[in-house]
């Protein structure tokens, strides 16, 4: 088999088998037990009342922020990965162009700090 | 049997088929007696016996769980969104298992041994986060949704760091293959020339940012079962919940393997002396896996809930600048002392 494939399709019948496992025990209930459903049990849970109002309410804006500061930094640690597996072949010139650029986003981290976007009170 | 394996697929097919099989059911036990190990730990500490009565002492607890899980009315709410609702639980299970793939039980023993394992890992755990927004706003439901909105923060925050130590650890390995990883920390130092040790500061921030990472105490703020209904699985009932479930034990048990991986030598043994390497690579691996599960379970029984703002604060100021600078002080020092400078 060529390399890739034979790298790669491991997992991809890997990930089918785990997935089909997965869907015979979402499944099976459906198949076996023992079903009555009532609109009280049907309906959303509360705290002893009816629902009266769409769950699908606003929320936080912190939430947005910190997903903003989580896509910033996880696509640094992107750009990071192949830099470190090469670290023996990039040399000087390499090491200090990644420093740079981490010392840039750390100026923007700082920032962020000192903005509160951190804060969570 | 010319005809059947005539082209040289068939049988390649049939091995990779028959090895996932074998991984992933040897693996589903193995998570059933981690659940009960965790449950019998818990209760020691606690001075109770924990389960106790479904086989001798207890051992098929897990199993009876099994069966009570799929015998139970499964319950979808008439204002969920029934498709979405139903493929939160396959996608937490699904893809928790899925890591499994690339993780080496032993010397090349990996049903996918490709060379970007880590960033698969890593990709994964990301993913997870997807199986949690979509039960939350399924639901819809208020308690799911806002408790939705807070484990996607917390396990986002902590991707980051986990992050930063996968980096650290690559630099070190020059891999990203995990198998390579391994290779790398075999030296005639043995146990004390594993990433643990020159990696110490590290070692620790991932140990507890696999905590935060699959929601474990003292970070299982969605559901705290004393102080909140419990989490974004609020609505779920019967085999859907037991996939969120198996899917958080599985999550738990790849962190496991992951911190043996990169800082616990793998298959490697302790010291490279005779007694040592004439046991198997495999009980090694299981054997690591098994106590950093253990301190997994402790900490669960010693350590108090965190609060929600302490738990932020703990994962963007103080994790995040202590990984991004130790990235820096490992690279400055492979830098200036060469590739040779750790053992």
């Amino acid at each position: 088999m060529p390399s890739l494939l034979s790298d790669y399709l491991p997992l991809v019948i890997f990930m089918a088998i785990a997935f089909a496992i997965g869907l015979a025990l979402l499944i099976a209930p459906f198949i076996v037990a023992y079903k009555s459903p009532d609109p009280e049990k049907l309906s959303a849970y509360e705290c002893g009342f009816n629902a009266f109002d769409d769950a699908r309410m606003r929320f936080d804006v912190r939430y947005y922020l910190v997903s903003l500061l989580f896509i910033i930094f996880d696509l640094e640690v992107a750009f990071l990965f192949p830099w470190a597996v090469a670290f023996k072949e990039v040399g000087p010139l390499g090491f200090w162009s990644v420093i740079v650029f981490l010392g840039v986003l750390t100026v923007g981290f700082i920032y962020e700090w000192k903005k509160g976007a951190l804060e969570w009170d | 049997m010319d005809s059947l394996a005539g082209n040289g697929w068939v049988w390649p097919l049939l091995i990779i088929i028959g090895k996932s099989l074998l991984i992933l059911v040897a693996g589903l036990i193995f998570v059933a007696y981690v659940l009960y190990a965790d449950r019998k730990v818990w209760a020691a500490v606690q001075l109770r016996r924990g389960p106790n009565v479904v086989g001798p002492w207890g051992l098929l607890q897990s199993f009876a769980d099994l069966m009570k899980f799929v015998f139970k009315e499964p319950v979808i709410p008439a204002g969920a969104n029934k498709g979405v609702f139903l493929l939160a639980p396959l996608i937490s299970g699904g893809l928790a298992l899925s890591s499994w793939a690339v993780i080496p039980l032993n010397d090349g023993w990996a049903v996918a041994n490709i060379n970007v394992g880590v960033l698969f890992i890593f990709a994964i755990s990301s993913l997870m986060v997807y199986g949690a927004i979509m039960a939350g706003w399924a639901s819809n439901s208020k308690y799911p949704l806002l408790a939705a909105l807070r484990s996607a923060a917390q396990m986002v925050s902590y991707e980051v760091s986990i992050g930063f130590v996968f980096i650290t650890v690559l630099l070190c390995a020059g891999s990203l293959n995990l198998n390579d990883i391994v290779s790398a920390q075999d030296s005639a130092w043995g146990l004390f020339g594993w990433y643990w040790l020159p990696l110490l500061p590290m070692f620790v921030v991932f140990f507890v940012s696999a905590l935060a990472e699959t929601n474990r105490p003292p970070f299982d703020l969605l559901e705290a079962e004393s102080e909140l209904v419990a989490g974004y699985m609020v609505e779920y009932s019967s085999a859907p919940y037991m996939l969120f479930m198996l899917g958080e034990y599985v999550a738990i048990i790849t962190m496991c393997a992951m911190t043996t991986v990169l800082f616990l030598g793998g298959w490697l043994p302790p010291f490279p002396v005779p007694p040592f390497t004439w046991i198997s690579g495999l009980i090694w691996f299981v054997l690591k896996i098994c106590l950093v599960f253990f301190m997994f379970a402790m900490v669960k029984a010693f350590v108090p809930r965190y609060r929600y703002d302490q738990l932020m604060r703990l994962g963007w100021k103080v994790f995040l600048p202590v990984s991004l600078a130790s990235v820096v002080v490992v690279a400055g020092v492979l830098e200036i002392f060469g590739a040779g400078a750790h053992p």
